[in-house]
């Protein structure tokens, strides 16, 4: 098929290693926690603890770098911009400079943190949807924001609607293509030009894509219906999330990292 | 309600008219006037010509539409008191025409389950149920295959088993063999045609085929909205004029039978496949 199979969203890498083993709610926990973090950051010594983790992490997800490389492939520039825009736009002592440029020693310093930040942020994010199928991630996240339905999170209407998306991803795809193919047989052109002429000529592509999504979501809805959905209340699953040991242990080793990076910033302040 | 009458029927529909958009300028009488009784056990096929009102008619047998006139009992229940519609979905299951857009779930297990999770049915008797709608329909071994990866048949028969999940009386196709290769459709005929004889479920199947209805215990004939005819299969198709009137198609066995009594070879109305049709024509020649 063409481009429309690279775009692959929360690609998911099935496996057994104690990290897919983990309950989803624990994950999702984690890597919030992770990321919450990841911002009281400071110092050199807090980097190493959280790049430690994450290559703990890493290393028993059983997942081949090469896989979290290719994610990072596409921000790529946004990294290096970050860096340069760290590096010579914050004022301290002048390590080189560039023309009118000024690099300094302090800019080093926080580009190299920034960087840092972006790329954990992203294997993490990575590592989770590497690690959870999309069935169970969603579980986890109804879960998780359960407790929140109180004060007005729709978490059953966001896990269904996460549900019906991951399902019907494939679905519009394939007729995506089918049109796509249909066009071009009829000499529409979807590759050159301007960008705002190869824009233009998707246009014959979304409309009859969006008509047919709106029919398929039509009928959907009358098909749930027919089954009797009638939205979260009382309902059950076939699955029961279950917390083992495991989680226990994936809990506490985070929540160390946690005290650790946090107690950092008043031990050794900059 | 009347207890006997509640034993025997699934389903009686008495006088039933409806109309989309009713009181609008887009007023549309897509059915007048519908009688039709629906015994437990039974296989009943509806056929028609395009916009004769079967998925309308399809509509309410589970309370999906509710009548404007006249009404639907199902089970005894009638499909305007609110307080029994979700008694009455989990009584008669749909499957619907384009296999695509009535599965929910991105596993084949997980949508199976999506009825009786919906009914609040425990996890322990919701895993029971899934394996067995699984293994009713064949298709145990997909049980962890994603849906859209199935072929038009496969996925036909998951929703048969995601109705089936939750235990109705009666299943009602609109259509669902209609977007199938030959092959998907002798699946899914195969499958519901068991259903119907070996778990004594009933069944409304609607179809364009008219092949599919030479095996039903009762035809039943739409046209603008009225029930024109309602006989055993073999009737119904022996009234080929009336038939084409409408824009039906006849099966080609019956169109072959009818050309060979033109000739003077007469054939009985009660051959109705292919394979009838040659042993009776090897019989007559001895
Ligand atoms: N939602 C609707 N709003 C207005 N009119 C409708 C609606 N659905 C169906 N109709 C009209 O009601 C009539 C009966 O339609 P229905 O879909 O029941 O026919 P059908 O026998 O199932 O046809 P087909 O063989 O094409 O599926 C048609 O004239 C149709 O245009
Ligand atoms: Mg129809």
């Amino acid at each position: 098929m063409s481009m429309l199979r690279d775009i692959t969203i929360g690609q998911y890498l099935s496996g057994s290693s104690v990290v897919h083993r983990l309950d989803p709610r624990t994950k999702i926990t984690v890597v919030g926690v992770f990321m919450i973090v990841l911002f009281t950051a400071i110092n050199a010594q807090a980097y190493v603890v959280l790049v430690g983790f994450a290559v703990l992490s890493v290393v028993l997800a059983e997942v081949p770098p090469r896989m979290l490389f290719r994610g990072l492939r596409p921000v790529l520039f946004l990294l290096m911009l970050t860096f340069a825009l760290q590096l010579f736009l914050t004022r301290g002592h002048v390590l080189f400079t560039l023309g009118p440029l000024v690099a300094t020693w302090e800019g080093l310093r926080q580009g190299i943190f920034m960087v840092l930040r972006l790329l954990l942020l992203l294997v993490m994010a990575s590592l989770l949807t590497l690690t959870t199928s999309p069935v169970s991630l969603t579980d986890g996240l109804e879960a998780i924001l359960g407790p929140f339905r109180f004060v007005g999170v729709p978490a059953h209407e966001l896990a269904m609607m996460m549900t019906i998306a991951l399902r019907f991803i494939p679905t519009l795809m394939e007729e995506a293509d089918k049109i796509m193919k249909a066009q071009m047989a009829r000499g529409a052109d979807f590759e050159s030009g301007n960008p705002i002429r190869r824009a233009r000529s998707l246009i014959p592509l979304l409309v009859p894509l969006f008509v047919s999504a709106f029919r398929r979501a039509d009928e959907l809805a009358t098909a749930m219906e027919s089954r009797c959905y009638r939205g979260g209340h009382k309902r059950t699953r076939l699955h029961r999330l279950r917390a083992t040991g495991l989680d226990a242990y994936a809990a506490a080793v985070t929540a160390g990292m946690a005290l650790i990076v946090i107690g950092l910033r008043w031990w050794i302040p900059l | 309600m009347s207890c006997a009458a509640a034993e025997k029927e699934i389903i009686e529909i008495d006088g039933l008219g409806h109309r989309y958009g009713a009181g609008t300028d887009y007023e549309v009488k897509a059915l007048e006037d519908v009688d039709l009784r629906i015994v437990r056990g039974e296989f009943l096929v509806v056929i028609g010509p395009n916009g004769s009102g079967k998925s309308t008619l399809a509509r309410h047998a589970n309370g999906l539409l509710l009548p404007t006139e006249g009404r639907v009992l199902v089970d005894g229940m009638d499909t305007r008191d609110p307080n029994r519609l979700w008694d009455i979905r989990r009584t008669v299951g749909m499957v619907f025409q384009n296999p695509d857009n009535q599965i929910v779930a991105t596993v084949v297990e997980e949508d199976i389950a999506f009825g009786p999770e919906n009914l609040g049915v425990p996890t322990e008797e919701i895993r029971r149920r899934v394996d067995e709608a699984m293994a009713l329909v064949d298709m145990g071994e997909f049980s962890r295959h994603a849906p859209h990866l199935l072929s038009g048949g496969q996925k036909q028969r998951v929703a048969i088993a995601g109705a089936l999940a939750m235990r109705p009386r009666c299943l009602v196709l609109d259509e669902a063999t209609a977007m199938l290769d030959p092959r998907g459709r002798q699946e899914v005929l195969r499958t519901v045609r068991r259903l119907n004889r070996e778990e004594g479920l009933t069944v409304i199947h609607i179809t364009h085929f008219m092949e599919e209805a030479l095996e039903a215990d009762r035809v039943v004939v739409m046209d603008r909205g009225r029930i024109v005819m309602d006989a055993p299969p073999g009737e119904v198709f022996g009234r080929a004029a009336e038939l084409e009137d409408i824009g039906l198609a006849v099966p080609q066995v019956i169109e072959v039978r009818r050309h060979l009594s033109d000739r003077g070879l007469s054939v009985p109305s009660s051959v109705l496949t292919v394979e009838e049709l040659v042993e009776h024509l090897c019989q007559s020649r001895r």
